[in-house]
């Protein structure tokens, strides 16, 4: 859920000017905001599973510490969604594991 | 288990701690006109409320984590120390008419409108009474906090210190 | 290879602080950080700080920190941002990856001030996604507009539990308890009484036993604790929420200075190891300096006041400033610094923080 106003920060000026692909969905997303304000403005917050139990994992710290957010972005796993800026087009998968390198779609 | 009252163990201070701390004025001044009612009851570097008093009511001096002292016969109850504040502890009661005036600091939206009947609540967030909206203050120099006053009944003047939220989800 | 007198390692606002004293006194400095905007923790700050007008009491800390960055700006500092500071090697050299490329820096002084981390808190389903740190929850709304979550349980009543519950409340979530596994609450009176006002009931000696849900929370389970801090059976309830922020401290992020090979002391109130540093916040290496939470937990306004003494201090060992210049921009710093760390709630800092001092003189 996005912020519109807000007593202290005012009302949101940025627009959605962008689109990612999460897991074959797209997503509206504002370039540049990390990825993981997206989804979780989209109501989306598992972002991947643990390689020997598939338990479900998501934000934890959200400044790129922890790295319980990551996801494969671009075909490429184990990338930090909390502090990975959104680009256009980009596309995102839920992390099974380890992942693997080279899923894009 | 029961619970134990104070500030240290409910979050706010109790009558018994009111009582005590300097920044809260007499039901005799009180009956006479505005007046700020400072619930400050904790030692902490911190001294806006001095510099924002234009009448200079308010007196912390140094070291800086005294209790702010206020002369209830130097204040007016302007309520520029409402925003000054940063722990929002600072309020102006006025029982000299016939309902209470309590003004408040607030910085939730939405806001409520002059002549809103609102909910009012106690220092705990039980609502106690309905009161009206008089005024809703927001000045540049408040920064985004804003500073409502709202019309209850005179029993509650001791009692009544915020609106229940408004807009907002439902509280148990 | 890259050179620069003072290298900064963290624009947060120890960081920034230092880096404005230092360009003031005429230094070259860079500042490098490894996150996409400077600011550290202090943009996320939107309630107004405590202390005196010289600490700037009244303004929110977002505010605080636009005027810090444009200061820079206007000092001509070098900012490295996306710049992650990895190895401090000899000769004072940084080694950093910026943009997926490997740098190195040769710097006269070194300031590190990496800050410090949120501590997690082990529980049945505590790795569901919708548990997270209180700052993290913090990040998310008030820095990228975005809520966590709509129906939160708050873990902790240090100031950052209260801090960010009251935050969450102004973002449109609904803060449906905060429970201290104390009995009694943590931080300021003034932080609990204005979430008590907007109705969120404060549980002292209260923890948590399990977080339910299977792909993410859904409820919790809490009960109380006796004086012995031990859970009393039947005391177990269920709340509904989707959310659990976790305030159970903060530890400095101290790689960095164990890596140079700084010295240690282990003192709990400033959240356990932190760097030995003497009066000029200089370590127990020459030239190496740390300012800000890395050598121990406070609050901002220390930080920024650390930061201005490491700045200072390194440009006087520059050069930059004479001793008597450097003295009386040292004792107006360490004055305010004092006034900060009084009263019931800073006395302890106080004196942690001369523990750590006089750690410094014990290894002369």
């Amino acid at each position: 859920m996005r912020i519109k106003h807000h007593p202290i920060l005012n009302d949101e000026t940025r627009e959605c000017n962008a689109t990612i692909i999460v897991d074959g969905k797209k997503v509206p997303a504002i370039e540049g905001e990390p990825i993981a304000a997206a989804l979780l403005a989209a109501g989306i917050r598992k972002f991947r599973e643990t390689p020997k139990y598939h338990k479900p994992r998501g934000i934890f710290c959200a400044i790129g510490r922890c790295t319980d957010c990551v996801m494969i972005v671009d075909g490429i796993p184990n990338v930090r969604t909390c502090v990975t800026p959104v680009r256009n087009g980009m596309v995102i998968k839920t992390q099974k594991g380890l992942g693997e390198w080279g899923e894009k779609s | 288990m029961t619970q134990k009252i104070g500030v240290k163990y409910q979050g706010f201070p109790s009558d018994e701690e009111l009582a005590k701390i300097p920044g809260v004025p007499d039901a005799e001044r009180i009956k006479k006109g505005p007046v700020a009612f400072i619930e400050c009851a904790q030692e902490i570097p911190c001294n806006p409320c001095e510099e924002a008093c234009p009448y200079g009511a308010i007196q912390v001096g140094k070291p800086i984590t005294n209790l702010p002292k206020l002369d209830p016969k130097k204040c007016v109850g302007c309520g520029n120390c409402i925003a000054a504040c940063p722990g929002l502890a600072i309020f102006v009661v006025n029982g000299a008419r016939d309902k209470a005036e309590i003004s408040f600091p607030y910085e939730y939206y939405p806001l409520p409108k002059r002549g809103d009947i609102v909910d009012c609540v106690d220092r705990s967030g039980k609502v106690v009474t309905t009161g009206k909206v008089l005024r809703v203050v927001r000045a540049p120099n408040y920064d985004h906090t804003a500073v409502i006053t709202v019309k209850v009944d005179q029993e509650y003047i001791d009692i009544v210190r915020s609106i229940k939220r408004l807009g907002g989800p439902e509280h148990e | 290879m890259k050179t620069t007198e003072i290298a900064i390692i963290g624009a947060g606002p120890a960081g920034l602080s230092c880096a404005v004293e230092a360009a003031k006194a005429g230094a070259k400095v860079t500042l490098l950080d490894e996150n996409l905007k400077p600011g550290g923790q202090l943009f996320k700050q939107i309630h107004k700080f405590f202390g005196s007008r010289e600490h700037q009491a009244g303004t929110r800390g977002f505010r605080i920190g636009e005027q810090l960055l444009k200061e820079t700006e206007e000092l001509g500092v070098e900012v490295l941002l996306n710049a992650a500071v990895y190895g401090i090697y000899e000769n004072k050299t940084l080694a950093y990856v910026k943009d997926g490329k490997d740098h190195a820096l040769r710097a006269e002084r070194i300031v590190i001030a990496a800050g410090a981390s949120e501590n997690a808190l082990a529980f049945p389903g505590c790795t569901l996604p919708g548990v997270m740190g209180a700052g993290a929850a913090q990040t998310m709304i008030n820095v990228h507009r975005v809520l966590p979550g709509k129906k939160i349980l708050m873990v902790g009543s240090g100031n950052v539990g209260l801090i960010v519950s009251y935050q969450l409340m102004q973002a449109g979530a609904e803060v449906k308890a905060l429970i201290e596994a104390a009995p009694q609450i943590g931080g300021y009176g003034v932080h609990a009484a204005k979430i008590r006002r907007a109705g969120v009931p404060i549980y002292v000696s209260t923890t948590i036993k399990e977080a339910l849900g299977t792909e993410a929370v859904e409820g919790v389970v809490i009960h109380s604790l006796d004086e012995k801090w031990q859970p009393i059976p039947g005391t177990e309830r269920t709340l509904d929420v989707d959310t659990i922020c976790l305030a159970v401290g903060l530890s400095p992020l101290t790689e960095l200075a164990w890596m140079a090979g700084c010295e240690f002391t282990f003192i709990p109130p400033l959240g356990g190891h932190v760097p030995i540093h003497d009066e000029n916040m200089e370590t127990t290496l020459p030239g190496i300096y740390v300012a800000g939470d890395i050598t121990g937990v406070e609050e901002a306004s220390s930080a920024m006041e650390e930061g201005r003494l490491a700045g200072v201090a390194s440009a006087e060992s520059l050069g930059y400033y004479d001793e008597d210049t450097a003295k009386r921009l040292k004792d107006e710093i360490w004055q305010r610094l004092n006034s900060l760390r009084t009263g019931p709630f800073g006395e302890g800092r106080f004196k942690a923080k001369i523990k750590q001092l006089q750690a410094r003189r014990q290894l002369a």
